[in-house]
């Protein structure tokens, strides 16, 4: 990383606190939901579409067991793994709505997710797909805003990725598929639901690998104390 | 900061460790397992109470449906009973009812019947689709005249699990008078097969699989379940912490 000028300004509020509280806390559930989830899926490693699958019916994905160093609990215990999962589901599923409210109320979507019409021009979106190629991050006042890569996965986890994975995640509850029926339909099927959930947690993943990286490239303890005390020191432009 | 995949791996193994040395604590595993009082809470606030699961029509019917579990109890007792057709088999229904019962095949078939294609969802995560046909439960339990002090009904199976436990499942009475909870006689047009269950199993079916209690032998009303096996409501739950209600 570069050295701070002597014209970087300091540290700025970055993060509000509806944004850092929910961060961590989406941080431990979608662990705990993924480990768990592994572990739920080694009772029967195969996916399908449609309304039923079983055994003699044709999986469009079969896969081994995954090993007991990713999954919770540590060795196969579905009812364990189904605890974990099912205890951890209502905690995430409602920090997510409640996180929405929060920031449609403070403007944070408004502010800093929404998409901007001059943002989406071809030429500005190749031109950011370019710097992040190049590993050219913002300075200064630009990298207090999101850019459109940024925004673009953000919103994508937070109103597509997030929600999909919940939703087909109560579509295979069949409680629930009594409840609301039209679920179910909506994704074709409680096995459908099923791998969309499957599909959906391994999109989340792969979200939370390239998250890591660009974290890591662009400043781990400024990134990282940014998301916990709020505090960012505004990186000063190349020499 | 150096992260190899050894790190990483020791990593992630010493954090679910962590977590399972957690799920070991007493208090930490009943705050986890009270997740089910939260999703069975939230479930009967969202769906009427005889709101019915998904049926579906015959070109929707599994080519295959998958057996489970038991596959045969193999015991003397069921031998004997399955060698005559089970033309000796009764169901006998008893505990909490004025009119305790013992029915033969031929007088549950007797009783008014209902057919239903619905798809059956393994706690595994399969799902396969029958038509089952047999005799709601509500009519079995309005002719033993059910008392109301019984909270729940106990089904008791042929299949030995093991050490002298017998299989057996519960629910409430929510779902005992669900007009979609049957005692099945018949899968696809057909007489039980062995492996589905023969001669009757119960359909229970806003619920999992291991809900769908086979080779139903008793019912009994009770008004708890403690003292029935461990007092945990069912085998799997007794002996591997299933949650109770199944409907998540």
């Amino acid at each position: 990383m570069d050295e701070p000028t002597a014209s970087s300004r300091g540290t700025v509020r970055r993060h509000r606190l509806s944004t850092r509280l929910w961060h961590w806390l989406n941080a431990l559930m979608l662990y705990i939901l993924f480990t768990s989830g592994l572990g739920i899926f080694n009772a029967h490693p195969r996916l399908y579409w449609g309304h039923y699958g079983a055994n003699y019916d044709h999986a469009w994905l079969t896969l081994d067991r995954f090993g007991a160093w990713l999954t919770l609990p540590a060795h196969y215990n579905l009812a364990m793994s189904r605890h974990w999962h099912l205890a951890a589901a209502p905690i995430f599923a409602f920090a997510l709505l409640v996180y929405m409210l929060w920031s449609l109320a403070n403007r944070h979507i408004g502010r800093d997710l929404a998409f901007r019409r001059e943002e989406l021009a071809p030429g500005h979106v190749w031109q950011d797909i370019k710097d992040h190629a190049r590993l050219r991050f913002p300075t200064g006042e630009a990298a207090l805003r999101y850019n459109i890569l940024q925004k673009a996965s953000y919103v994508g986890v937070i109103f597509v990725a997030l929600p999909l994975v919940i939703l087909t995640g109560l579509t295979m509850s069949p409680g629930m598929n009594a409840a609301w029926p039209w679920l179910v339909d909506l994704f074709g099927g409680r096995q459908s639901a099923r791998s969309i959930h499957f599909i959906a947690a391994f999109a989340l993943v792969a979200f939370f690998l390239v998250h890591i990286l660009m974290v890591l490239l662009a400043g781990p303890i400024n990134e990282v104390r940014s998301m916990i005390t709020g505090r960012y020191r505004v990186p000063g432009a190349r020499p | 900061m150096i992260l190899n995949r050894r790190t990483l791996l020791l990593g992630a193994t010493a954090t679910l460790a962590g977590c399972d040395r957690i799920a070991r604590n007493e208090t930490f595993r009943n705050t986890l397992f009270s997740a089910e009082n939260f999703h069975k809470w939230a479930q009967r606030s969202l769906m009427a109470r005889d709101a019915l699961a998904q049926e579906f029509r015959p070109d929707q019917i599994s080519p295959v449906f998958r057996a489970n579990g038991t596959a045969n109890p193999n015991t003397e007792a069921y031998k004997a009973i399955w060698r005559t057709g089970f033309a000796d088999w009764r169901l006998e229904i008893s505990g909490l009812v004025e009119r305790p019962l013992a029915l033969s095949l031929a007088q549950l078939r007797a009783f008014p019947q209902r057919e239903q294609i619905t798809r059956h969802d393994c706690v595994e995560g399969w799902s396969a689709i029958g038509k089952w046909r047999g005799v709601p439960l509500k009519t079995v339990l309005e002719a033993a005249r059910l008392r109301d002090s019984a909270r729940y009904i106990v089904f008791r199976c042929a299949d030995d699990m093991g050490g002298g436990n017998g299989y057996y499942e519960s629910i409430d009475r929510v779902d005992a008078f669900h007009p979609q909870t049957i005692l099945a006689h018949m899968l696809n047009d057909r007489p039980l097969s062995v492996a589905n269950g023969a001669p009757l199993r119960l359909r229970v079916e806003r619920h999992l699989g291991y809900k769908q209690a086979k080779y139903l032998m008793r019912i009994d009303a009770v008004d708890t379940l403690s003292g029935i096996g461990r007092g945990k409501g069912g085998f799997w739950e007794d002996h591997a912490n299933y949650d109770w209600y199944a409907g998540i």
